[in-house]
């Protein structure tokens, strides 16, 4: 295993994330806060550490899937670490644990938190917290790797490993000028998104912070009320750009090149489009009746549009919606958005390739000798990709069995129980009952959230990161018992 | 320029590796996935799965911003209707693999029919490498440089040599020939020599000069092998037919043992002149009773590496012959490059080169980027010729005055035509070629020799 590479990435993302504090201690200084202080003390923090690392250079350039992986976690969990001491070190979030949970929820694009009055907080802290919504919604990698030139195709690992989605292809033949392209279209869509909401009359903060949410499909208000308080523009406007995010960015890029033709024919845009359509049109009915269809229609296109990208907004307290209404949202939260788009979940595209898969086994149980083969787009899929979806998918159920396990131990009601994992697993934000659009997570112990941590990071990272690190801990563990015994 | 290349096979994959080196952007195109995968997951290229003689496929690639397309896959007719598609679809350039004889006879009006600016038939080239090695007995390998007017020669000094103990500065008064010796092996160690150089025997120098140049040097440092007058093939493969084709005009005996009886009719049909001998040649009588001690040069040019590598080392222990092995797969190149296999033909590092070099010569219209490049010592050394554009900073400066690299050393300066071996007070000038050698990689600008 190449570590010197490991490291020199490690290093660079903490430089990267020491630049990125500076937003948030100008916003402090501007607002006058004290607590500004916090930032300047973990930007030192960062460099001491990520400087050495950065600059000694790597000694073999080379590396593999392996490295691609154990890298991204590990530059997540340390992004995380040293994020969350803002917060500790002013004594916003006086528990390490809390801060932590509330800048993984943060980075992983999730949106819970542990917070019940959020107004309380600085302009500095709040900023902090929405912009890291923006950060790792495309990607701390994928930015790293639009910013430095790194030799070689091996990055491409890196990029497999933090981009969502079963297989993650190139826009253009460069890595790096495929990270920038990603990063610019991102970028574009956020300006848009903060000058349309500037235009509706949103203070300029409330704007920056909101957008950032939405454009990382995070999910982070800075009210208690969450949205419900911003006027109906303002509230549609988030409506269609968490939609927006929501779809993969290889679609913007070929509506770039004006090949609207093939843009419009991914099989993945046109399920999420229709998920979308029905789930609105059904909550609408169901929450509204017949008379109130088109009144429900707003609240239901909002709430609709903020789970399936697990941005996990919310205007109005779905707790008190029809059951079945709510079920279509749990629904929702699995299966998340679009495959190379900011959001989390397991991806439509998954979702379509195992429903795809589940009736090809039927059609071969009823024709034994039947020989088909399973396309998307047009394309034969692969068989790798069709056995890495089914253990991707095998995976996540035994995940969320063993969190729901482990999180069941707070004797919280089951519904509470269950939807606090589905929305972190799947990097929503809320859930339902007391972890619901009003309420928040403070009432779970330390073990429950760091168990959601742990969730939060592999939904972002779609798991298999997250298990590699664990394997590779448990080899060491085992080599160095086995020398100790000797 | 943006390439795409179809067909990522062994061909395929180097070429990709080398252009995307030389800063191009790659799109590579295959059928198969997984060679695909192999190629995306090493170099920074991008991968398009599908035939490249669909049309769909090559808009998929980029075919309509392409600079140039380079189809080299297996089959010869996919690389002609490809590179036809490309041409029709857009005003890229394209080189197609053609291997075929068939159509290696007609190949001009092929080209000219479906526009292609190159096309390169493995085979081919690789006979015209042996070809030229046996027609310059003494060169362990020869290259050549601005057009054929320069060639580098690879030569070993025998013992009792005069050039043992001569330094380098004596070696053009002393011989009274105008060479350039840029590069000397020496057990494990390559030197770039200065002036007080001195050489001994068992050396292998590397020299720049001009062809007849090369022939007085080679004449009268004694290094000359005696010319080769009998050859031994075995394996009557395509390359063997072209081979012998090409030496029917001198005035060499041929003899070509293979184990095919139809095959050996073919040949015999083709090649009235070479003594085609119908056997195996895994049996070591055959060999000796065609006589393998007597002959001067001997070409193992079977399918089999294996079988070459066997073959070459017996004859190696039979005869004083010039040794050529043909080595497909040279995955364990270390180990073989360690063998007594004489000259190591490999006819895909050779189309591979042939292209880069097309394409280095196809950028080149404005810049001061490579013409050529050979790899003197494998990955050690390296021979770049240079064309000097209007961005060249070190025009009209005189070579003493230029602060070059460490280990670079400007061998000659082809001005029109007219080809000078530099000394300090030369210079460069606008248009000129350049060639360099050096052992610092990474060099693909004439401004990079600087410091």
């Amino acid at each position: 295993m190449n570590k010197s590479i490991i490291f020199y990435i490690i290093g660079w993302i903490l430089n990267i994330e020491a630049a990125l504090m500076i937003f948030p201690a100008i916003c402090a200084l501007i607002y006058g806060e004290k607590s500004g202080f916090a930032f300047l003390i973990t930007i030192a923090a960062c460099l001491l550490i990520g400087l050495p690392l950065s600059l000694r250079k790597p000694k073999s350039r080379i590396f593999f899937a392996k490295e691609g992986y154990i890298t991204v976690a590990l530059c997540w969990m340390s992004l995380s670490i040293m994020g969350a001491l803002p917060f500790f070190i002013s004594g916003q979030i006086p528990n390490y644990i809390d801060a932590l949970f509330e800048i993984i929820s943060g980075f992983t694009t999730t949106g819970s938190s542990i917070l019940t009055d959020v107004e309380a907080m600085d302009y500095g802290m709040l900023l902090w917290r929405s912009l890291t919504h923006w950060i790792g919604g495309m990607g701390v990698l994928v930015f790293l790797l639009a910013i430095i030139p790194m030799s070689g195709g091996e990055s491409i690992h890196f990029m497999r490993a933090e981009s969502p989605g079963p297989s993650v292809e190139k826009l253009v033949p460069r890595i790096r000028a495929t990270a920038l392209l990603l990063y610019k279209i991102y970028l574009g869509m956020t300006l848009l998104q903060i000058v349309l909401l500037l235009i509706g009359g949103m203070p300029l903060f409330d704007a920056l912070t909101i957008t950032f949410g939405t454009a990382g499909t995070g999910g982070f208000a800075i009210k208690n009320t969450g949205i419900a308080d911003y006027t109906r523009y303002q509230q549609t406007v988030i409506t269609i750009f968490m939609f927006l995010f929501g779809i993969n960015f290889n679609v913007y890029y070929l509506l770039l090149l004006r090949k609207f033709k093939d843009a419009f024919k991914s099989e993945e845009l046109k399920w999420y489009v229709s998920i979308v359509a029905a789930s609105i049109f059904l909550i609408s009915l169901n929450t509204g009746g017949p008379k109130g269809f088109f009144a429900a229609i707003h609240p239901a296109a909002f709430q609709v549009s903020s789970i399936i990208t697990t941005t996990g907004f919310a205007t109005v307290d779905f707790n008190y919606w029809p059951t079945f209404s709510k079920v279509i949202l749990v629904i929702l939260m699995f299966i998340g958005a679009c495959a190379g788009s900011t959001g989390g979940g397991m991806k439509v595209s998954r979702i379509v390739i195992l429903i795809k898969t589940v009736r090809h086994e039927v059609s071969s149980l009823m024709h034994k000798r039947s020989v088909r083969v399973l396309k998307i787009d047009g394309k034969k899929i692969e068989n790798e990709t069709i056995r890495s979806i089914h253990v991707f998918f095998v995976a996540y159920i035994l995940i969320f069995a063993a969190s729901l396990l482990i999180v069941s131990l707070d004797n919280q009601d089951f519904t509470t129980s269950f939807t606090a994992v589905a929305a972190t697993l799947n990097n929503i934000g809320p859930g339902l009952e007391t972890v619901g659009p009003m309420g928040n997570f403070s009432a779970f112990s330390n073990l429950t959230k760091t168990v959601l941590m742990f969730d939060m990071l592999a939904g972002r990272l779609e798991i298999f990161p997250m298990l590699a690190l664990i394997n590779l801990v448990k080899s060491k563990i085992m080599s160095h018992k086995i020398t100790l015994t000797r | 320029m943006k390439i795409i290349i179809v067909g990522c096979g062994k061909v395929g994959s180097t070429l990709a590796e080398q252009l995307d080196k030389e800063g191009h952007d790659i799109v590579v195109v295959d059928k198969k996935s997984a060679a695909l995968k192999k190629v995306t997951d090493s170099l920074d290229v991008m991968g398009v799965i599908g035939s490249g003689t669909s049309h769909r496929t090559l808009l998929e690639a980029g075919i309509e911003t392409a600079d140039l397309l380079i189809s080299v896959t297996g089959s010869d007719e996919l690389n002609l209707l490809c590179c036809l598609i490309a041409r029709k679809t857009s005003r890229c350039h394209t080189i197609a693999r053609v291997r075929n004889p068939q159509y290696n006879e007609e190949i001009e009006f092929i080209k000219e029919g479906l526009g292609l600016s190159m096309t390169i038939n493995p085979e081919l080239e690789t006979a015209v490498e042996i070809e030229r090695l046996i027609r310059l007995p003494s060169a362990i390998k020869v290259e050549t440089f601005a057009k054929g007017k320069v060639e580098l020669l690879k030569l070993h000094i025998p013992e009792h040599s005069v050039l043992d103990g001569m330094k380098i500065s004596e070696l053009s008064d002393t011989l009274r020939c105008k060479v350039l010796v840029c590069v000397v092996e020496r057990g494990n160690n390559v030197y770039i020599p200065s002036g007080g150089f001195e050489l001994s025997s068992n050396d292998l120098i590397s020299i720049i000069a001009s062809p007849q140049n090369a022939i007085d040097f080679v004449h009268k440092s004694r290094i000359l092998v005696n010319d080769i007058k009998n050859i031994m093939i075995v394996g009557g493969s395509t390359i063997a037919e072209y081979l012998a084709l090409r030496l029917a005009d001198s005035n060499i005996n041929l003899k070509i043992i293979e184990q095919n009886l139809e095959r050996c009719e073919e040949l015999s049909e083709l090649l009235p002149d070479a003594i085609i001998i119908n056997a195996n040649a895994a049996d070591r009588d055959v060999l000796i009773e065609e006589g393998i001690e007597d002959i001067d040069a001997f070409a193992s040019l079977t399918n089999l590496d294996e079988e070459n590598i066997i073959l070459s080392l017996y004859a190696k222990k039979h005869s004083k012959a010039k040794i050529f092995t043909k080595i497909t797969r040279l995955t364990y190149e270390d180990i073989i490059s360690e063998m007594p296999l004489g000259i190591i033909i490999n006819p895909k590092f050779i189309t591979t080169d042939s292209i880069l070099q097309h394409v280095r010569a196809m950028q080149n219209c404005g810049g001061s980027g490579i013409e050529a490049l050979y790899r003197i010592v494998s990955n050690k050394v390296e021979a770049l010729e240079f064309y000097a554009g209007k961005n060249a900073k070190l025009l009209g400066i005189p070579l003493e005055a230029l602060s070059l690299k460490p280990n670079t050393l400007v061998c000659c300066i082809n001005r029109n035509g007219e080809i000078t071996i530099p000394t300090g007070k030369d210079y460069i000038l606008e248009g000129d070629t350049v060639i360099i050698v050096t052992t610092n990689k990474g060099l693909y600008d004439l401004n990079d020799i600087l410091l």
